[in-house]
């Protein structure tokens, strides 16, 4: 199970790399977004997948019994898409109005920062 | 998206998901649910609201700004922690009392009020966030 | 759960039943000030003025609270209070020690700098769209970073920092702002998501995430896992975070775009935030994988003062200028942790503090010089002396205490590091920090001479008057002051350097302390 749950991470590695290598900011924020997927599959596996009992100890219990799930991955994951989840609604607003004012979704034309043809340093007085 | 038929419904399927994120919120201490699922429930029911009746008409409902929300949510939950130095315990330590009201046991917590500080964060960000974009669309 | 009767669990199993002392509450203080001051800002969106009161009320309250912490870890050793009483590998740790306590020391001064920068940059548009609760919260998010125990905990707080620095740089919306967010945003996120993944490896090896259970179980687990491979990838991570050399594109791409006050928070925070991540992962978790990796972060850190420099040189924007030199900054605080040795890093925890400081100061005094000439450009600048002498002067004390001259706070820092260079004869190095020193006089005198002596171009200069900036320079020169003593009495400041560099090289009092009596049994 472990194996082809690392295959897939790989393959939303793969795709998300892929994407954020890309010029247009738009294909950028899909490649993140899929990036934030790949970690989580990562630190679900990393948690080892073990059964899919809910980890509940009976009332007259103080051990679980045999074989529940890992629990600890689960909060990292559901932490850590609230936080990508919240972060891609931001940066989907921050990228449109980028669009709207810069008018290019092209980060090679994006130059407003850093205007292309800026002046050298005065050299003297 | 302003036909008869969904400004009719629009508020009684609003104050319906309001109350079941209510709902949800309280089931969340011992069943799936709790502050973040409640908030997202309630934030959707005012996009609703916003989609079928418009933005001012939710601005004028919740009477706060979204973002006045968010802010008491986040100042309930850090008082939550802090109620810990009262009694000597870490910080965030859940604190329990149960009071007995008109013969029914009631389990209040300390994390009952972080979590409806949860819910109030999400709501207002997620609300604000949505009526933001809302706006925008019918500009 | 209709049932009426009281779990009875056996208490002492599960939690830390030790009362916590009123003074161990300070560990939490900043962050519980952040969040309840931040909040009651986001609740008075119209009441600008309030808000601003508010906040600074807040931020004195905070660095108050730093001050408590500081002083209490310098008595007692490390703080620990373990969050919600859970026993320490599975709760929580918050864990101040000398590291942690010092950084979030000056954090509070920085933020408190800011804040009170921000009364006269930040107008009532940018404190509504929220310049006071955004500060409040990265304020908050930095402060616990540098005092969290826990790594995945300092992931959130990242995030936290994170998302508040994103409100805060696009605060205006301008173009430049929108572009130099975007990049910014990007990159950032990038990085935070790497560091992430390294988490996720971390708890897949050592099963816990607790950085002192970690540190106690690396040794044994040297040779087991990819463990190289987790300290690359956080060596990759951190080092975007804190702009080290090949990682450094986004930093002059948005540092200029925001409101003065806010680059001035960014350069004094933010990219420090990586560089206490990177000493406290390779020098109290991984010191063995530091050791192999030493050679690369020496190289890396020798190309980054160098060309953070050399960047400097080559800009016409002051605020550019100021963004180079913060990269070059970090490139000394690098050339310790690639030394390890107790000098090296007591030179880089020295050095860290003395650029929070010096790094807002500057770029404060940018702010000021800025609103005098009407312009951040090199080529336009002049006039200030003959309006300003005294600035000359705060300008001048500033200038040297950057480029490591005395009788400034730059220069003890720099003799630490070459030193400590020179002792285990990686002379490169110490020529680099020697370089980087001479290329960055160059720089800011550059702009010192152009700016001050040069004749003003323009003739309607008197436009721009010192009464608006009259809250903006006692900011500035408060943390000029800071300098001035740490360079004219440096010795308490070593000292505390010192023993924060000791108890780094031995990690035990740390794990000692936030595992306290229970350490045998947990294993």
């Amino acid at each position: 199970m472990e194996v082809a749950v690392a295959v897939l991470t790989g393959v939303f590695f793969f795709v998300s790399i892929y994407l954020i290598l890309s010029r247009h900011i738009i294909r950028i924020l899909l490649g993140i977004a899929m990036l934030g997927n790949g970690v989580n599959l990562t630190i679900f596996t990393a948690g080892r997948i073990t059964r899919e009992v809910p980890p509940i100890i009976g009332a007259d219990a103080y051990v679980p019994l045999e074989g529940i799930a890992n629990p600890l991955p689960q909060a990292l994951v559901l932490t850590a898409i609230v936080i990508a989840f919240s972060f891609f609604a931001f940066l989907l607003v921050l990228v449109f109005r980028t669009y709207q004012e810069l008018d290019t979704d092209d980060t090679g034309e994006m130059r407003y920062a850093e205007p292309r043809d800026e002046e050298t340093p005065p050299l003297g007085y | 998206m302003r036909t008869l038929i969904f400004r009719t419904v629009a508020p009684y399927l609003t104050s319906l998901m309001v109350l079941y994120s209510v709902f949800v919120l309280l089931r969340g201490h011992n069943e799936p649910g709790g502050g973040f699922i409640g908030g997202l429930i309630a934030a959707s029911a005012l996009a609703i609201y916003g989609i079928a009746c418009g933005v001012s008409p939710v601005r004028r409902a919740i009477r706060f700004h979204p973002m006045a929300i968010a802010g008491f949510g986040l100042f309930l939950a850090a008082f939550a922690g802090v109620i810990s130095i009262f009694v000597d315990v870490p910080f965030l330590t859940g604190l329990w009392i149960y009071p007995v009201l008109f013969g029914v046991e009631l389990k209040l917590s300390t994390t009952l009020i972080f979590d409806i500080g949860v819910y109030l964060v999400v709501l207002g960000s997620i609300t604000s966030t949505a009526l933001a974009l809302e706006e925008r669309e019918r500009d | 759960m209709a049932t009426t009767e009281k779990p009875d669990v056996i208490l002492e199993d599960a939690f830390v039943l030790a009362e916590p002392a009123l003074a161990d509450w300070f560990i939490a203080g900043p962050l519980i000030l952040g969040f309840m001051f931040g909040s009651l800002c986001l609740m008075q969106r119209k009441n600008t003025l309030l808000q601003a009161r508010i906040a600074i009320v807040g931020l004195v309250l905070m660095l108050l609270a730093d001050i408590g912490l500081f002083l209490n870890v310098l008595e007692n050793g490390t703080v620990v209070m373990t969050m919600g009483r859970w026993f320490p590998p599975f709760g929580i740790t918050f864990a101040a020690d000398m590291l942690g306590a010092t950084f979030a020391l000056i954090a509070g001064i920085v933020g408190l700098a800011g804040g009170i920068y921000g009364l006269s940059d930040i107008d009532d548009t940018g404190r509504r769209y929220g310049f006071y609760p955004f500060l409040l919260l990265m304020m908050a998010g930095v402060t616990s970073a540098f005092l969290t125990g826990d790594i995945f905990n300092l992931y959130v707080w990242f995030e936290v920092l994170l998302i508040a620095s994103f409100g805060l740089i696009i605060l205006g919306s301008e173009r430049e702002q929108l572009d130099g967010a975007t990049k910014y945003a990007v990159l950032n996120l990038v990085a935070t998501t790497l560091f992430l993944i390294g988490v996720a490896y971390l708890y897949g090896i050592f099963g816990t995430l607790n950085m002192a259970d970690i540190a106690r179980k690396a040794p044994a687990l040297q040779n087991t896992g990819p463990h190289f491979t987790i300290a690359i990838l956080f060596l990759f991570a951190f080092g975007m975070k804190a702009a080290a050399f090949p990682l450094n594109a986004w930093l002059p791409a948005s540092y200029h775009t925001p409101r003065i006050a806010v680059s001035a928070l960014f350069a004094g925070l933010l990219t420090k935030v990586g560089i206490y991540a990177l000493l406290r992962i390779f020098m109290t978790m991984f010191p063995e994988d530091r050791q192999e990796l030493a050679l690369l972060i020496a190289i890396v850190a020798a190309l980054t003062m160098l060309l953070g420099a050399l960047g400097a040189i080559a800009q016409t924007d002051i605020r550019r200028l100021m963004g180079y030199l913060v990269i070059s900054g970090i490139g000394l605080m690098l050339a310790g942790l690639a030394l390890g040795s107790q000098i090296g890093l007591s030179g880089t925890v020295f050095y860290s503090a003395h650029s929070m400081i010096i790094m807002t100061a500057l770029y404060l005094l940018t702010g000021v010089m800025g609103g005098l000439m009407g312009t951040f450009d090199l080529g336009r600048a002049g006039g200030l002396y003959a309006r300003a002498p005294w600035l000359a002067a705060l300008c001048l004390v500033l200038i040297f205490a950057a480029s490591g001259l005395p009788p400034f706070s730059g220069v003890w820092p720099k003799i630490l590091l070459v030193k400590g260079a020179i002792d285990v004869g990686i002379w490169w190095l110490a020529a680099a920090i020697l370089v980087s020193g001479l290329l960055t006089t160059i720089a800011l005198v550059r702009m010192f001479s152009f700016s001050f002596w040069r004749p003003a171009a323009e003739e309607d200069l008197e436009a721009f008057s010192f009464a608006d900036h009259r809250i903006a320079i006692s900011a500035t020169v408060g943390l000029a002051a800071l300098t001035v003593i740490a360079g004219i009495f440096p010795e308490p400041f070593i000292q505390v350097s010192d023993r924060v560099a000791a108890e780094l090289n031995s990690p035990t009092s740390y794990i000692e302390a936030v595992f306290g009596s229970s350490t045998e049994e947990a294993n």
